[in-house]
């Protein structure tokens, strides 16, 4: 579910602070450094990156292609591995067995067969596709407004970490309490009555 | 500025208390007044689904869902008789003949299942900018009318008028009393 999507999710942030004297020369550098990195053949369960938002599995910020109109453009990239329980147990057995034939010996230590599972969720790791996660990300820079097209708690906590990584930037999520102090222009005064603000009763 | 946790778990209940009062405001055809920035009329329509929670005295929640196209919004009247505020609201929106559909959650009023107007197919690669273009606004323009709502809600909210606003939602919620 992304920008283009017909039907969407949106979290709302602002962006805290600004970046040096040229914009996009710094969010490209940001972006490349930062790009996602393949794990196809890779033993890792988890990769996070960015990657671009309209081609989001050659990722390549050449030639500002991140810039449409005066937004930033781009997407974060999750790429995830697990092996399912049952498949590891069934490697794991197989494995045991064929180490105890090979040895000649009757069972393994504790720490021998918590290695071997370690190695062969290793191997089985290399073996798996990872399964890809996309989540569009639209930076308005003039404004200090970024929409990211998810809800997921953990994505966005990863767009949290990654964009602080990558330009430097806090992110400041918009929800109730921080659209009021920060985003809809109340005065000062209001803003005092806000921070002492109980729930109210609708039923006495 | 609070830290921004402790912020979001202690001012959940302004968005609560949002949604409460936009039900409110659009069952008593209070959102008439509602206009943007520009100054044009919008309306909200209650969608196909409501949550009410109430936290009781022990701490525990008792959450009440109303869904379904046909379902009748009384016990969503019934939940907030007893105590609940609105924790999450499906709303249509219409604003210069166009129409958004899309959940808030009140915790924090971000967008799930949010559909903007028809907009046109893209066919060319060369139409993406221009699509894209259309989908910020069209998203932009949902998110500036919830902002203008919320900001109309929190100018009641902070001023001495709320507690006579208080006292029109209670006889909303309950007339007879």
């Amino acid at each position: 579910m992304g920008i283009l999507a017909s039907t969407t999710s949106l979290t709302r942030y602002k962006v805290n602070g600004v970046l040096g004297e040229n914009p996009i020369e710094t969010v490209e550098t940001g972006l490349k450094r930062n790009k996602i990195v393949d794990i196809d053949k890779e033993p890792q369960e988890i990769s996070v990156g960015w990657t671009n938002f309209n081609d989001p599995y050659h990722p390549d910020f050449e030639g500002s292609s991140f810039l449409i109109a005066s937004f930033f453009v781009f997407s974060l990239r999750i790429d995830k591995k697990s092996v399912p329980a049952n498949v590891l147990k069934k490697h794991v057995m197989m494995e045991e067995k064929k180490r105890l034939r090979e040895s000649g010996r009757e069972f393994l230590s504790k720490n021998e067969k918590k290695e071997l599972k370690d190695d062969v969720k290793q191997i089985l790791l290399t073996r798996m596709p990872p399964v890809p996660y996309v989540y569009d990300a639209v930076w308005d820079y003039e404004n200090g407004r970024l929409w990211f097209y998810s809800t997921q708690k953990t994505a966005n906590e990863e767009l949290e970490t990654l964009f602080l990584k990558s330009f430097n930037i806090n992110l400041i999520k918009l929800f109730p309490y921080t659209l009021a102090d920060l985003e809809l222009g109340l005065s000062d005064k209001e803003k005092d009555i806000l921070n002492k603000l109980k729930p109210s009763r609708f039923m006495e | 500025m609070f830290d921004i946790a402790v912020a979001y778990n202690q001012f959940k209940f302004l968005g609560h208390e949002f949604l409460t009062w936009l039900w409110f405001a659009i069952d008593t055809g209070q959102d008439s007044y509602f206009k943007d920035n520009a100054g044009v009329p919008y309306f909200f329509i209650i969608g196909n689904k409501i949550v009410c929670e109430n936290i009781v005295e022990d701490n525990t929640v008792e959450t009440v869902t109303i869904k379904g196209d046909n379902a009748g919004l009384e016990e969503g009247l019934t939940a907030l008789k007893k105590g609940s505020v609105v924790t999450e609201m499906k709303l249509g929106l219409t604003y210069l003949e166009q129409t958004w559909e899309f959940n808030l959650k009140g915790e924090n009023l971000h967008f799930t299942g949010l559909k903007h107007p028809e907009t046109e197919k893209i066919h060319k690669k060369e139409d993406m900018e221009g699509a894209f273009l259309e989908k910020i606004y069209l998203f932009g323009k949902a998110v500036e009318i919830v902002d203008s709502a919320y900001l109309a809600f929190l100018k009641l909210r902070l001023s001495d008028s709320w507690n006579s606003v208080l006292q029109d939602i209670r006889k909303w919620i309950e007339p007879d009393k």
